[in-house]
């Protein structure tokens, strides 16, 4: 579903990621750990699209299509979703209509008609219970206001209406209490099947406890230095990062 | 140049879509303004002597006025010899009925997207329509009249009920008022009249449409709106020109009374051609508005959505003269590319216990510069007044300018006034929040815009409300900064 080939990417003439290599397929789910600043947000940002990164090498296909040479749109409609670090708050938006706006638009992309507003309220509601959420936070503005709990659960909220075929969470157990975080899970959990892919970007392995990944990634100065499968994620947390740098330094 | 300037070099380069011209015979006054053209006017009116020394009078007082230098907008000086005062599409002079409208101008209202036709009474709107100055068709006159009210152009007013016209012209906009109102008092050519009997809620929406068609031609019409005694009407406005390279002056004047617990929401989209990206043409856009609350318990509401002109001065006031008396001031105004704005309100607290309410939001593009200027005044009878204001204005790109000056004179201890301000920039984290949820950077501008004028959006007649959103995407179309 996903092929990232010797990714090389900047920020302000700063590179960060420098050669990743990672093959996800339909039905997997992968986790990204790392300490902080080995690049785990910036490889989100830049397959999801935003343009302050200046991707300088190699290549990314998504469903068999060049990943990188679409806008970031486009890409949400060709179905990848990032759930934010930090969701953005904007004041006087519903989080009922801007959901419309984004699942019209996909459904155009896809050919398909516009779902009126009864379908699409009954949609909503069945994907309500999933994550627990309020009815009344849908009629406030989106995010403005929202505890960061709140904020997140948006997020998987926004990713079971959209119903994406990758998706990718950008530390999305930080900020959480150990509720939200069961709730979270168990909604990713509720929408894991054999046709899509999740990535779980994070720094803790606690979050992997409620969703069990297939494949452990360690990102470590911009590139991945250690795959492997849940048990790598238990080692990373009782020794720490220090291991695999130290590791990382023998090895080079 | 950045990946957003490109974006918003791109989308405000979208055009004016009712900047056509219409091919009608006109029937126009020479150029330029002496006593005589005054006297032409009034007598293509076939106006009364008094309405005519009435003109002569402001049109005396002009002369001794200058033109007022202190809004925040900059302009070429207007030379007011080399403007045409007069101007009227050739056609009968009555109109019985909408058959009798010429076909082309017809045809130019349904450009327009305002139909004058039956379908209007579906919609429960009832459209007096002013092309060049000239009220040219009015519907459901009959309808209104079977409850009393009156819905007519300026100068049937005039013939035909000439005691209230006597009564309230000029009693809330006095003829001496300002210079552009001065101006106006002299050469106004039509413009629209009101009338709300004793205890009469008005069943349909009033509506009057404004268009600048001849070339060279200033427009200057009078709208007089009187809501007597637990009357209510809800009155609407719109405005278009066709594109053109020289500047069109448009000062006109809307005086509103509202008696006992009478209440008055006047709604306008202003899309007057605003000029080219490179600010030529365009209309200036001096207008002078104001309601009275006459009576105790009296309201006032002005919501306004302002996205045209090259140049905007216009501040929708309300004089809280009754006891228990309200105003409200709703706007959200637009400037793109070269345009300025330089709008607000102006609240005067007379009354006992009288309150006022200003929600401005400023939304600025392009190179433009956009004003908030407000006054909330509060004289010493006016116990327990209260005001509160919120100015908010909304930023894009780098090249444009907001500005808000609040100007708060209290008389009376008593008073509560609050004013809140915020300045904000569309994020690029906004707008990429919305691209990864599938959303394009046209529709997430459109979307977030919406959001932050809703409050003001949502004072609209329903109608309305529609054509405004669509109004605000087209004008922005994707500026992103």
């Amino acid at each position: 579903m996903l092929i990232i080939d010797n990714l090389k990417a900047s920020i302000e003439e700063k590179q960060i990621l420098k050669g990743i290599n990672l093959q996800i397929k339909a039905g997997e789910v992968h986790a990204i750990m790392g300490p902080n600043g080995s690049g785990k947000s910036t490889l989100a940002s830049v397959l999801a699209g935003r343009d302050s990164y200046d991707v300088s090498d190699g290549s990314v296909s998504f469903l068999g299509k060049d990943l990188l040479d679409m806008t970031p749109e486009l890409r949400a409609r060709e179905g990848l979703f990032l759930a934010f670090q930090y969701p953005i708050e904007i004041p006087g938006v519903s989080s009922t209509n801007f959901l419309k706006a984004a699942v019209n638009k996909i459904r155009e992309h896809r050919g398909q008609d516009a779902m009126d507003a009864v379908t699409f309220l009954k949609l909503i509601k069945e994907k309500m219970k999933l994550v627990e959420i309020d009815q009344s936070l849908l009629s406030r503005s989106l995010n403005d206001g929202f505890s960061g709990g709140e904020k997140k659960r948006n997020e998987i909220f926004q990713m079971a209406v959209l119903e994406p075929r990758l998706a990718i969470l950008d530390e999305t157990d930080s900020g959480l209490d150990i509720d939200a975080l069961r709730i979270v899970a168990n909604g990713v959990n509720t929408l894991r099947n054999k046709d899509n892919a999740t990535v779980i970007v994070t720094h803790y392995q606690r979050l992997l406890d409620y969703i069990i990944p297939d494949f452990v990634h360690v990102l470590y100065d911009g590139k991945i230095v250690k795959s492997g499968t849940k048990e790598l994620a238990l080692e990373l947390e009782e020794k720490g990062y220090d291991w695999i740098r130290e590791d990382e330094q023998v090895t080079s | 140049m950045s990946k957003d300037n490109l974006i918003l070099d791109k989308l405000t380069s979208s055009e004016y879509k009712y900047g056509f011209e219409t091919n009608i015979e006109n029937d126009s006054a020479p150029k330029g303004l002496n006593e005589d053209i005054v006297r032409l006017i009034s007598s293509k009116k076939d106006e009364p002597e008094w309405m005519l020394e009435w003109r002569l009078k402001a049109f005396k007082k002009w002369q001794s006025l200058t033109e007022p230098k202190w809004p925040n907008v900059k302009y070429p000086e207007i030379d007011y010899q080399n403007i045409i005062y007069y101007s009227a599409p050739k056609q009968q002079v009555s109109l019985d009925s909408l058959d009798d409208v010429d076909p082309e101008l017809r045809r130019t209202f349904e450009k327009l997207g305002i139909s004058l036709d039956e379908q209007k009474r579906l919609t429960g709107v009832a459209v007096d329509a002013i092309i060049d100055s000239v009220s040219v068709a009015t519907t459901f006159k009959d309808k209104l009249a079977e409850l009393g009210i009156i819905f007519c152009s300026f100068n049937e007013a005039v013939h035909n009920h000439p005691d209230l016209v006597r009564k309230y012209m000029g009693s809330v906009v006095p003829m001496n008022d300002n210079y552009f109102a001065t101006l106006n008092s002299a050469v106004f050519s039509d413009g629209s009249f009101c009338y709300i009997p004793k205890g009469v809620r008005c069943p349909m929406e009033l509506s009057t449409y404004f268009r600048i068609n001849a070339a060279n031609t200033g427009q200057f019409e009078r709208t007089l709106i009187i809501a007597e005694e637990g009357s209510y009407v809800s009155y609407l406005e719109g405005c278009t020109a066709p594109s053109r390279d020289e500047n069109q002056l448009h000062a006109a004047i809307v005086e509103i009374i509202a008696a006992k617990n009478a209440e008055i929401k006047y709604s306008t989209v202003q899309n007057w051609y605003p000029g080219n990206k490179e600010g030529v043409g365009g209309v200036y856009n001096f207008v002078t508005k104001r309601g009275l609350c006459e009576g105790n318990g009296s309201k006032i509401s002005w919501t306004q959505v302002e996205t045209g002109s090259a140049i905007t001065w216009k501040y929708p006031s309300c004089i809280l003269k009754g006891d228990n008396s309200i105003g409200e001031f709703y706007s959200v105004a637009v400037t793109n590319n070269m345009q300025q704005a330089d709008t607000g309100s102006k609240m005067i607290h007379i009354g006992k216990n009288t309150k006022s309410r200003i929600v401005s939001k400023g939304v600025s593009a392009g190179s433009s510069q956009n004003s908030y200027r407000g006054l909330v005044q509060v004289l010493p009878r006016a116990v327990n007044a209260r005001n509160f204001s919120q100015c908010d204005s909304l930023l894009m790109g780098d090249k444009c300018g907001a500005h808000t000056f609040p100007y708060i004179e209290t008389r009376n201890s008593t008073a509560h006034i609050e004013h809140e301000a915020t300045t904000s920039k569309i994020g690029e984290d906004q707008i990429f929040y919305c691209n990864q949820r599938g959303i394009d950077t046209e529709d997430a501008v459109a979307l977030i815009v919406n959001g932050y004028c809703k409050e003001v959006l949502n004072k609209l007649p329903m109608e309305f409300a529609v054509e405004a959103q669509k109004l605000l995407a087209l004008t922005l179309e994707g500026s992103v900064g």
